[in-house]
């Protein structure tokens, strides 16, 4: 099952901008985004009207993070976002789960 | 026990080939349904809907888009199935069919159409489905559709600014999908499990995952992994033989995602060309044979190969293509009529060919097919917009990462827009895979004398204006 539960909790997770920026370069560097990392607001959705992400760029994201930080992560169904409401969110989540 | 099916007439075909009230349709949480419970499902929710004879499926669940499908062919609905819920296009969906409603099973559901709930009380807690079980009282009766019924209408973007409809009849959607069923391997009187990637919406999903199992005597998983985390677990979780039906992007992931891959039966790829190297390190990786398919939104599938061995392609039986001036048309089969194709295909033999791409005016993004024509019609079409142009930036390697896709690009002149503005306006028209990475704001585009647009006076213009981090471009 995914553990969806510690994202629904985790409303404020503690800000780890030189995360945010470090996830934000590799997103921006292996999506070919039209954005310099520093100006992503870490607060906005990354999926959809946000910063733009499709659910291809999603599939795109995950290797990255697995890649990167030794996260496999799960969903639901493709609708299932969660984990991309925001840089924010998302930073929050890689600090938590990283395993390198 | 009645078993309806057997006796079909020759104008009707079943809902399903299931030879039991028991056999399997799908599994749902790692729960068997069985046929008898699909009809009842079917039954009760063909009862409730609205009278409406169109209906967009948006069901996200695989099972309760099989449980609408089905419920439409009881009550003679035609599902729809677009391309992509961008309101633009919902709109003009409207105006195709006025009658037309949304069926969804979530909380949330922006689409713009008169929206019917998928009702939460139907299947397993459902006092009325606990009384028919496989001894119950009411007799296995598989509903008999007509085979000229109109079961599904698909959209494409056409290669002006207007969707096209396909209508596709019961009779010739099932005789192509029990043909495809037999070419898969999927008759030998074993129960498979399908385990698709890929919506039930699209064209592909529709054919190889609840159509196939449904007329293959087959079960098909009703969740739609995603992750390759995901599909792992739902891999695992699949009785076998079990199949994964995907595409080139969701078995590249899979590839590169470094995680242990379950053995499979059989994997079946389509939506666009794999690579043979790919195709080899997909059967390598989860240890069976991969078959891909091809086929399109007007003839439906028509052809399979063994990618990791050959680049030829196989016509399903009694299919055949046939070239004229220039132009090949399918025929034969399940297609009505002879059928003009978009790709460029060279017939090598009686029933087989080799794809050597797609005609000009067809763009195809992660399995999402589109035409430049519309994708133009769409952009000059906003308030503000004096000239624009889609096109593909040269080299396939600027960009696509792990995934594989490259994405288009345009250049518009647009003096009073700017690019943040001009890209909500083309989100509400066109599906987001089609969105352009870059997007330039230009005074005027590069035009040659008789109006046309070299793709490499276009293409010059990424280069001059490639991205610097830190200046967007397009921001005017």
């Amino acid at each position: 099952m995914p553990d969806k539960a510690p994202l629904v909790q985790q409303s404020a997770p503690p800000v780890d901008v030189d995360l945010e920026r470090e996830i934000a370069a590799l997103f921006v560097q292996a999506l070919n985004l039209e954005i310099a990392p520093q100006d992503i607001d870490p607060e906005a959705p990354l999926y959809g009207a946000g910063l733009g992400l499709d659910s291809i760029d999603i599939l795109e994201a995950a290797l990255i993070l697995s890649k990167q930080y030794g996260i496999q992560l799960r969903a639901d169904s493709p609708e299932n976002h969660q984990i991309f409401r925001s840089l924010r969110h998302l930073a929050g989540y890689v600090a938590a789960r990283r395993t390198k | 026990m009645e078993y309806a099916a057997g006796k079909a007439a020759d104008h009707v075909k079943p809902l399903l080939s299931h030879e039991s009230p028991a056999s399997v349709v799908a599994y749902r949480g790692g729960r068997a349904i069985q046929a008898q419970q699909f009809l009842a499902d079917a039954r009760q929710l063909a009862e409730r809907m609205p009278s409406g004879k169109h209906v967009l499926n948006a069901c996200v669940d695989r099972y309760h888009f099989a449980v609408g499908l089905a419920a439409g062919l009881m009550s003679d609905k035609a599902n729809l199935l677009p391309s992509t819920y961008a309101p633009e296009f919902v709109r003009q969906l409207a105006q195709f069919a006025p009658d037309a409603f949304v069926l969804t099973d979530q909380a949330h559901c922006d689409i713009d159409l008169p929206r019917f709930r998928y009702p939460r009380d139907l299947g397993e807690r459902n006092p009325r489905c606990a009384a028919v079980g496989p001894r119950g009282t009411a007799p296995y009766c598989v509903p008999q559709i007509p085979q000229e019924q109109v079961a599904a209408i698909v959209f494409t973007s056409g290669s002006t600014g207007t969707p096209l409809p396909y209508q596709k009849s019961w009779g010739r959607l099932t005789r192509c999908v029990r043909d495809g069923a037999s070419r898969l391997g999927l008759l030998d009187g074993r129960a498979h499990t399908l385990i698709g990637t890929v919506p039930a919406q699209h064209m592909y999903g529709l054919e190889s995952t609840v159509l196939l199992a449904l007329q293959s005597g087959n079960a098909f998983a009703a969740e739609r992994p995603f992750f390759p985390a995901d599909i792992c677990a739902a891999i695992v979780a699949a009785r076998r033989p079990r199949a994964l039906v995907s595409t080139p992007i969701h078995l590249r992931t899979l590839l590169a995602a470094g995680i242990d891959l379950p053995p499979l039966d059989l994997i079946v790829c389509a939506t666009a060309p794999l690579s043979q190297e790919l195709a080899r390190e997909a059967e390598q990786g989860f240890k069976t044979r991969l078959l891909e398919i091809y086929g399109s939104t007007e003839t439906g599938q028509i052809a399979t190969r063994r990618t990791a061995d050959s680049a030829v392609w196989h016509l399903w039986p009694g299919v055949r293509l046939r070239s004229d001036h220039g132009q090949v048309y399918a025929e034969g089969g399940h297609l009505e009529q002879a059928t003009p194709m978009c790709d460029v295909l060279e017939i090598t033999g009686e029933d087989e060919f080799l794809l050597h791409g797609r005609t000009a005016d067809l763009v195809n993004i992660a399995g999402k097919r589109s035409s430049f024509g519309y994708l133009n019609a769409q952009l000059t079409a906003i308030p503000g917009v004096i000239d624009g142009a889609f096109f593909l930036r040269g080299g396939a390697d600027l960009d696509g990462g792990v995934t594989g896709i490259s994405r288009l690009a345009a250049a518009v002149v647009a003096p009073d827009l700017d690019a943040g503005t001009l890209l909500e306006h083309l989100r509400r028209r066109i599906d987001p895979v089609f969105l352009p990475r870059p997007l330039l704001m230009v005074e005027r585009l590069p035009r040659n004398a008789t109006g046309k647009l070299p793709l490499q006076a276009l293409q010059a213009l990424c280069d001059r204006d490639s991205p610097e981090p830190g200046s967007p471009q397009g921001s005017s």
